[in-house]
């Protein structure tokens, strides 16, 4: 047998640790947020910036990833425009369930200074959003608070229930 | 936020206008006052028609026939070493002259000098491609097309480049609402989620500044935060917000905001 360091005189003697699925389950999914690379403006670069080593999204176990296959969070970060909005969409709806959808700044949340024909007026428009970050751009502290606020709402989530589909209709 | 004012006439009839105010002009110079750009534009008159020359900004400014475009540009490129089309667009005319003006800025490297081509087209009327000349023509001829609707004839691939493929009206139009029409408003409703969602996703908030406090769907207020889609009466009991759980976690000091102490006093 492997030589495990086990204190027999906790848990009854043995190697085990007891919890409830729910808090195993949402303690997984918390800390492994694996998030859409989707910089889509000027916000995307205080995206890049929490991602990098001064600010080090890695300490909260997320990952920037590449395809929305491997994604469980989208960080919209940037301007959308109306061009563009049929692609979100399409990502969203590729990304596995269950997931998350961060509105970074001002013109992903309302549209922001683009009060124009060409720029959708919230992303909520288009795909149902869980935090809303205000800021033009907010600064990476900002995302890390609102990544670490969605960890504290997927935590208060019961895991165990077969989770509703978010849908915007 | 400001109310709109429909803005179809916009040109002709001006939002304010002083009796005696005399809009100031950008001095205009004969061409001949400058060797160099006489010398061009003998040469443009030697072969196509001008209707109008002068010199604007140390720039000379030519007006000619629409047909014309393509051998004055030839002529400009192969003869007269400008090499350059550093831009071109459209300006819209239609209230005042039912049509738009084309044109084109050229520049030369060997001369150090700039000319710009000038033209007036009818509404509908198409331009021909100058595409063959310059390669720097091939999207500004597609933006041109896209924003105001202006074909280029015998361009390759006459399509729109900024707005969707799919998209209707012109943009750049001076008629064309800056917030959009019905069109542009549920555009991305109609194409992801079709015309029968229209009503359930509902319109366009167009006031970024709006902040409803009994609304609980899109706002919450700040140290009074409920959760999404209470009914708010009146003053809800403020709560203090924290990003931890109660217990907190291993290594990291919960910062409790009732035990801490704000110091008002500059001089402490």
């Amino acid at each position: 047998m492997a030589q495990h360091k086990v204190n027999y005189t906790q848990n009854g003697g043995l190697p085990i640790a007891l919890t409830s699925v729910d808090k195993i389950v949402n303690w997984g999914r918390s800390n492994s947020l694996w998030a859409l690379t989707y910089g889509l403006a000027c916000c995307g670069i205080e995206m890049m910036a929490s991602g990098a080593s001064r600010y080090d999204f890695d300490r909260f176990g997320t990952i920037f990833r590449a395809s929305p296959r491997q994604a469980d969070v989208m960080i919209v970060a940037g301007t959308l425009t109306k061009k563009h909005a049929e692609f979100i969409k399409r990502l969203y709806d590729q990304m596995t369930e269950p997931r998350w959808v961060i509105s970074m700044g001002s013109c992903a949340n309302t549209g922001g200074m683009f009060n124009t024909y060409a720029t959708v007026q919230g992303v909520d428009r288009i795909i149902p959003v869980d935090l809303y970050l205000p800021g033009c751009a907010p600064r990476p502290e900002t995302l890390q608070y609102g990544v670490m606020l969605l960890q504290k709402k997927i935590r208060a989530n019961h895991a165990s229930k077969a989770q509703k589909a978010k849908r915007l209709m | 936020m400001r109310a709109y004012t429909p803005k179809d006439n916009v040109q002709a009839k001006p939002y304010y206008t002083d009796r005696f105010y005399k809009s100031p002009q950008v001095a205009k110079f004969a061409p001949q006052s400058d060797e160099v750009f006489n010398a061009d534009l003998e040469a443009i008159k030697a072969k196509f028609d001008v209707l109008d020359a002068f010199i604007q900004v140390e720039q000379l400014v030519v007006y000619i026939n629409a047909k014309d475009n393509y051998g004055v540009l030839e002529l400009l490129k192969d003869e007269l070493e400008y090499t350059q089309l550093s831009e071109m667009s459209a300006i819209d005319w239609l209230a005042d002259r039912g049509g738009f003006e084309v044109f084109y800025q050229m520049l030369s490297m060997n001369k150090r000098k700039r000319i710009r081509i000038k033209l007036f087209i009818e509404d509908g009327q198409a331009v021909n491609s100058v595409e063959k000349l310059f390669r720097s023509a091939d999207w500004s001829e597609r933006e041109m097309f896209d924003m105001f609707g202006i074909e280029a004839n015998g361009h390759p691939f006459m399509k729109r480049i900024l707005m969707p493929y799919d998209w209707q009206g012109n943009p750049l139009l001076k008629t064309y609402p800056l917030q959009g029409d019905e069109f542009a408003a549920l555009y991305e409703v109609d194409k992801i989620y079709g015309k029968e969602a229209r009503e359930e996703i509902g319109p366009e908030i167009r006031d970024t500044a709006r902040v409803d406090r009994y609304d609980s769907d899109r706002f919450s207020r700040l140290g009074h935060e409920v959760p999404k889609g209470t009914e708010i009466t009146g003053n809800e009991p403020a709560n203090e917000q924290s990003y931890q759980e109660d217990g907190g976690v291993f290594l990291i000091k919960k910062f409790d905001k009732e035990s801490s102490v704000i110091i008002d006093d500059p001089q402490r």
